[in-house]
């Protein structure tokens, strides 16, 4: 070995050199987590204290804008119902999951074309969301010309006014919603139907148990970790989820759409209510917070299961 | 007995295709839909009741379409955009990666803590500093704007680290003699063992971003910067909802290359998402 070699080879171990090297390797993602996740998360623990509508300089008010959305008479009944509106959006997720569950169980019965199926199950899945939003709110036209209107006239019911309707708006959203999200969950659920083993479906067979008892005594139980993974995930993306508000009902009718993050989006970038709408995003930090803990816990579980 | 199994069996198999079949059709009827409505003159479009195959085909629609607004413009914007997050990200997460997986150093355990809790702290709560930090930055409108926020990607670190810490120590012993520097090694021999990986990691960094809405939505102003979601989205609520036609032509072009690219990488997007509960969207 040449001693130009050799030194080349020293260096690889030094530990003060390997260290800085480590840290030289790590700069770039550290710089952009400060300016664009950690630096704004404190940030929005500050802004939150303020009283700040853009164009202005903020001022410090303590917890004035946390009074105006918990307590006020305006504010607070707004507030609460863009959080009751949000978990109302997240009832798509349990309906979503038993449809994608069956759909997988029956997909994982190793027929022949399997494949072809989980493609057309997936599309909508890929398709983003603005696209998807724009086609739905065709379908739900109001007119008798809409799709969905001219097959309830079809079979002798009187049109609805779906998206226009304060009632029927959001349980149109949940129903694109499943159709949009089917195919995550489906890919999910087979993945976790697969890592089952297939010896406990034979011995179970031999026994005697039919496929009812073998799905709730074996299929359902250690799919468990995988459902709960699901039902979180699940939840925290309905709380995310802006964009189908945002293209198809723009919060409304009468509000009825605005779920936090809308809410939150109105409050920064239709009022520039900074202040206010840093309040909103703790909140809504505070609820994604607890969720993910959770579902870091079971996926922690998850590995230890196997 | 064996014989009445086998039947009962096949049976069974006919029943699963048909439920099987009647749901795969119930996904794609409203992309039927979409495509049957994009080749509709108005006086179909409004036509009761709606036919599924249109009378005459009207492709004039995809034209109107295009000039309507500046889709080809969009269409660079959002490749421009997406392109250079899945480049950028690579970059970032496989130096990172390599620190973790492969290096010693001070701090590692708490650095690696303090990556993994980013992926507990979504846009939407940052929303608002950091599109206060761009427009200090007098960024806003700008293609930064759109990319530089994205180019760290926790997940991505992590994945990328477990699987470089799969690959045989000895690799580096065999570098190390040859006097290959670490900048090297990591390019010429860990990242081309890495292969599905980084195709992974690369396809949903891509389609993540070429789908995302709520951030180009606040950090866009004008026309020009638009990707083609938000694009797509101003097209239809500006022309006063009715041109319903000349909309789901626009829908098509705008999703159905998306659509061709998911199909020729399915395997290992749909192997990817039942490895890592990720996705793109």
């Amino acid at each position: 070995m040449t001693a130009l070699a050799r030194q080349r080879g020293n260096w690889w171990h030094r530990w003060g050199e390997e260290t800085l090297s480590a840290y030289l390797f790590l700069l770039p993602s550290i710089v952009i987590f400060a300016t664009f996740v950690f630096f704004p998360l404190f940030f929005s623990f500050y802004a939150s204290l303020t009283h700040w509508n853009l164009p202005f300089k903020p001022s410090f008010t303590g917890l004035e804008n946390y009074h105006y959305l918990f307590t006020d008479e305006i504010g607070a009944p707004e507030f609460f119902r863009s959080i009751r509106n949000s978990f109302y959006y997240a009832l798509g997720v349990p309906l979503n999951m038993g449809i994608s569950l069956a759909i997988a169980v029956l997909l994982n019965q190793r027929l022949r074309g399997v494949s072809l199926f989980r493609t057309a199950y997936f599309l909508p899945t890929i398709t983003s969301t603005a696209a998807i939003s724009v086609i739905w709110l065709w379908i739900y036209h109001p007119a008798d010309y809409g799709l969905l209107n001219s097959i309830l006239l079809k079979l002798g019911f009187s049109p609805l006014r779906w998206l226009r309707d304060p009632h029927l708006a959001m349980p149109a959203l949940i129903l694109m919603g499943i159709w949009h999200g089917m195919g995550y969950n489906i890919v999910i659920f087979l993945a976790g139907l697969q890592s089952i083993p297939t010896t406990l479906y034979e011995a179970a067979e031999i026994d005697g148990a039919g496929g009812w008892a073998r799905f709730w005594r074996i299929t359902w139980p250690l799919l468990g970790p995988t459902t709960f993974y699901v039902l979180v995930i699940g939840i925290i993306n309905s709380l995310k989820a802006f964009t189908q508000m945002h293209v198809m009902t723009e919060g409304g009718p009468l509000g009825a759409t605005t779920t936090i993050t809308y809410y939150l989006y109105q409050q920064a970038f239709e009022n520039f209510a900074m202040g206010r709408a840093s309040a909103v995003a703790c909140v809504l930090f505070v609820i994604l917070f607890i969720l993910t803990l959770i579902q870091f816990k079971v996926v922690g579980s998850r590995i230890h299961y196997e | 007995m064996l014989r009445s199994k086998r039947a009962r069996k096949t049976v069974f198999a006919i029943f699963w295709y048909i439920v099987l079949g009647i749901t795969a059709v119930a996904v794609m009827l409203p992309y039927i839909w979409m495509l049957s409505t994009s080749l509709k003159g108005s006086d179909e479009v409004f036509a009761y009741p709606p036919n599924w195959i249109p009378r005459t085909w009207r492709f004039q629609n995809y034209v109107e379409a295009w000039n309507a607004a500046p889709f080809g413009r969009y269409f660079l914007n959002s490749a421009v955009v997406a392109l250079a997050v899945t480049i950028g990200q690579l970059i970032t997460c496989s130096l990172a990666a390599f620190a973790f997986a492969r290096m010693e150093f001070k701090g590692k355990d708490v650095m690696f803590a303090l990556f993994l809790s980013t992926t507990m702290i979504s846009t939407q709560v940052t929303l608002v500093p950091s599109y206060l930090v761009l427009k200090t930055l007098r960024w806003l409108d700008t293609y930064q704007a759109l990319i530089v926020p994205f180019l760290a990607n926790a997940f991505g670190v992590f994945m990328m680290r477990q699987y470089f810490m799969t690959l045989p120590r000895e690799l580096e012993d065999a570098a190390k003699l040859d006097g290959c520097g670490r900048l090297r090694f990591l390019w010429q021999v860990l990242l081309p063992l890495s292969k599905p990986i980084v195709a992974s990691q690369a396809l949903f960094a891509f389609m993540g971003n070429w789908n995302s809405y709520l951030w180009p939505l606040i950090v866009t102003t004008s026309e020009h910067m638009r990707t083609l979601q938000i694009g797509l989205r101003y097209f239809v609520s500006q022309e006063g909802g009715t041109q319903w036609g000349i909309f789901m032509a626009a829908t098509v072009f705008v999703s159905v290359p998306i659509v061709l690219f998911y199909l020729f990488v399915q395997k290992s997007f749909v192997e990817g998402i039942a490895t890592t509960g990720l996705k793109g969207a």
